[in-house]
């Protein structure tokens, strides 16, 4: 057998190291630890034991959905980096008036599936949620009206998001009322 | 125990003259360019047939090849693990397994096997999990190889391996090779815990899984893989609600080929077939014989290498293309400063047990040594300080006032990352 042993460098017996944390664990514990929380995010660990599971509530102070409030589920799993987060908008009845996000909650934004890369961080995630709700993006529609509306008529739209936002209902489908007191 | 039996049933036969007349071409001499170390003759015959013990991770298209290699070249005491039954699409590549072997545990067929192929070799199969083993159980091996599919599996292995290593005992260093094939492409590698580059070093080299916009999937499919990704990334969840999709259920594959079969006729588009929808769904990437068979004479030629020092072994990192022609290409892959893996500092530190949490944050902070500004802390099982998110914050803040001593045990590692540290430090805390 190669005498491998030789060319270890004589590291002090600091170098002993043994932790029983994953990769994973630790670098969900670097990019939680380093999150910018604007104070339009908000993060909520129902069990702050687990730190794979939490939800991110964001509550615009600008643009058109300034005063509303949107909360995502976040859930990582043991092979992030190399995969991204999953993130799904969880309204009670997820109902949610965006171009972006669909009724049943899904969101359509590029680095959470084809643009995901493990030097991005759940800094990224959030940001870019973030996002989405102050440039409304109708070239990538995932709920159809809505970006037609938002290309076609913005007054029209803004109106909408203002309507669903109050809990109002567009053609039919009934929004959530996501205002703030 | 049953080794005997399935030997052919001639303990005589196990070794033949000139069996290993061969191999021995390059045992029984040293070259110009093997390592001082190299006893050439019995001593390395001896290691390398009734002393060396290597594991064999997965017993698939790379494992069968693995296995008949190393049992070919004079490795007698082999391990394989595999957590897989035999489907019969196996069947093409991965010889060791017939037709009446479809369903039984890979491992324990391809034990099976080779012992009674070739004399005098035992394999010892596992059917299960590699992470149902433990230190222990690792501990015992000269060498691991892995020809696995999976990347969870391989990070998991590596960064046990890599813990495994104690600066005091020389032979908790276990090379580990890993194979991998996609298609006509496939790689070997060399990792040498804690010496080399290790696997999670190179993770940002993968090649991300296929992954379709969501807008495209769901307002404008134009190939069957989006009208599959439709079925099981929108519809599945909105059928089925909290139902989780198991892409090992046929009848889960089966109501996500009908859907999406719809779906395909809706926008006219051709081509969404089964096998099409399985493949979408595992991620499955065509395997190819020829490929595997590379790879693992590549991976047993280095096991070889290692286990006699009979030539120098690859440093450290082996790329096939089959693509186009044959090329390969053999680079030394760096070990990555900031690894979470492998790479990392660690201190020793002595505190008394009266310290408080607060007062070891402060003195992290003023050791010029290593620079951190707001850490944050926790162990294995526990956070002890998270400067953030606030929640989490508020909720450790309590601890800054607790005794150390309270929360983590004389020996035990606490896990450091800050914003200025480049992945994280781990501190082994003694109490004085």
């Amino acid at each position: 057998m190669i005498k491998i042993w030789s060319m270890k460098k004589n590291e002090d017996a600091a170098a002993k190291r043994k932790p029983k944390t994953s990769a994973a664990q630790i670098r969900v514990q670097k990019d939680l630890t380093e999150l910018e929380l604007s104070s339009t995010m908000k993060t909520h660990f129902s069990d702050p034991a687990d730190l794979l599971n939490f939800t991110l509530t964001i509550t615009p102070d600008e643009g058109m959905y300034k005063g509303g409030a949107f909360v995502f589920s976040v859930n990582i799993n043991t092979n992030y980096p190399h995969e991204p987060p999953k993130v799904k908008c969880t309204q009670t009845g997820r109902q949610i008036y965006h171009p972006n996000v669909d009724l049943e909650g899904n969101v359509c934004l590029n680095i959470l599936r084809e643009d995901w890369k493990p030097v991005l961080n759940l800094n990224s995630v959030l940001v870019g949620l973030q996002y989405l709700f102050l440039e409304p993006n109708a070239d990538d529609p995932l709920n159809k009206e809505a970006a037609e509306e938002l290309r076609k008529n913005r007054e029209q739209f803004l109106h909408n998001v203002k309507l669903s936002m109050r809990g109002g209902s567009i053609r039919g489908v009934q929004y959530d009322r996501l205002l703030v007191q | 125990m049953a080794t005997e039996v399935l030997t052919n049933g001639d303990a005589q036969a196990a070794d033949w003259p000139d069996r290993y007349y061969h191999v021995d071409q390059i045992l029984d001499r040293p070259g110009p360019r093997t390592d001082p170390s190299f006893m050439a003759g019995d001593g390395v015959k001896d290691f390398l047939r009734s002393q060396c013990k290597i594991l064999v991770i997965g017993a698939g298209g790379l494992g069968c090849e693995i296995l008949a290699n190393l049992a070919l070249s004079g490795f007698k005491d082999i391990h394989v693990i595999d957590m897989d039954t035999i489907d019969i699409s196996n069947l093409n590549r991965q010889f060791l397994f017939r037709p009446k072997d479809v369903g039984k545990p890979k491992a324990i067929v391809a034990a099976e096997f080779i012992m009674n192929r070739v004399p005098g070799v035992k394999v010892t199969p596992y059917y299960g999990k590699i992470q149902d083993k433990d230190d222990d159980y690792y501990m015992q091996f000269n060498l691991v190889i892995c020809g696995l599919d999976s990347v969870e599996a391989r990070r998991w292995i590596n960064a046990t391996l890599v813990n495994l290593v104690d600066p005091e005992n020389p032979e908790s260093l276990k090379p580990l090779i890993d194979g991998g094939t996609e298609g006509f492409k496939g790689q070997a590698r060399v990792i040498l815990p804690t010496i080399t580059s290790c696997y999670e070093c190179s993770l940002d080299m993968l090649n991300k899984p296929t992954a379709f916009p969501i807008c495209t999937i769901a307002n404008t499919p134009r190939l069957p893989e989006h009208c599959i990704e439709w079925a099981s990334v929108l519809e599945w969840p909105r059928v089925f609600q909290d139902k989780k999709l198991d892409t090992d259920d046929p009848e889960h594959i089966g109501w996500l080929y009908k859907t999406a079969l719809a779906r395909a006729k809706e926008f006219k588009i051709e081509g969404v077939t089964w096998s099409l929808t399985q493949g979408v769904v595992k991620n499955i990437i065509p395997a190819i014989a020829s490929t595997n068979a590379i790879i693992a004479a590549s991976c047993c030629n280095e096991a070889f290498k290692i286990a006699t020092s009979s030539a120098a072994y690859l440093n450290n990192y082996f790329m096939l293309i089959g693509t186009d022609g044959v090329y390969s290409y053999t680079f030394e892959h760096e070990k990555r400063e900031d690894c979470p893996v492998c790479g990392g500092e660690a201190l020793d530190i002595s505190i008394s047990r009266d310290w408080t949490v607060d007062r070891l944050i402060e003195m992290l902070i003023e050791k010029q040594d290593i620079q951190i500004k707001k850490p944050s802390l926790s162990t294995a099982t526990k956070q002890i300080y998270f400067q953030a998110p606030p929640q989490l914050e508020e909720l450790t803040r309590p601890n800054l006032e607790k005794k150390v001593s309270e929360l983590v045990e004389d020996g035990d590692h606490i896990t450091v990352t800050a914003s200025s540290l480049p992945f994280n430090l781990t501190l082994r805390v003694k109490y004085v």
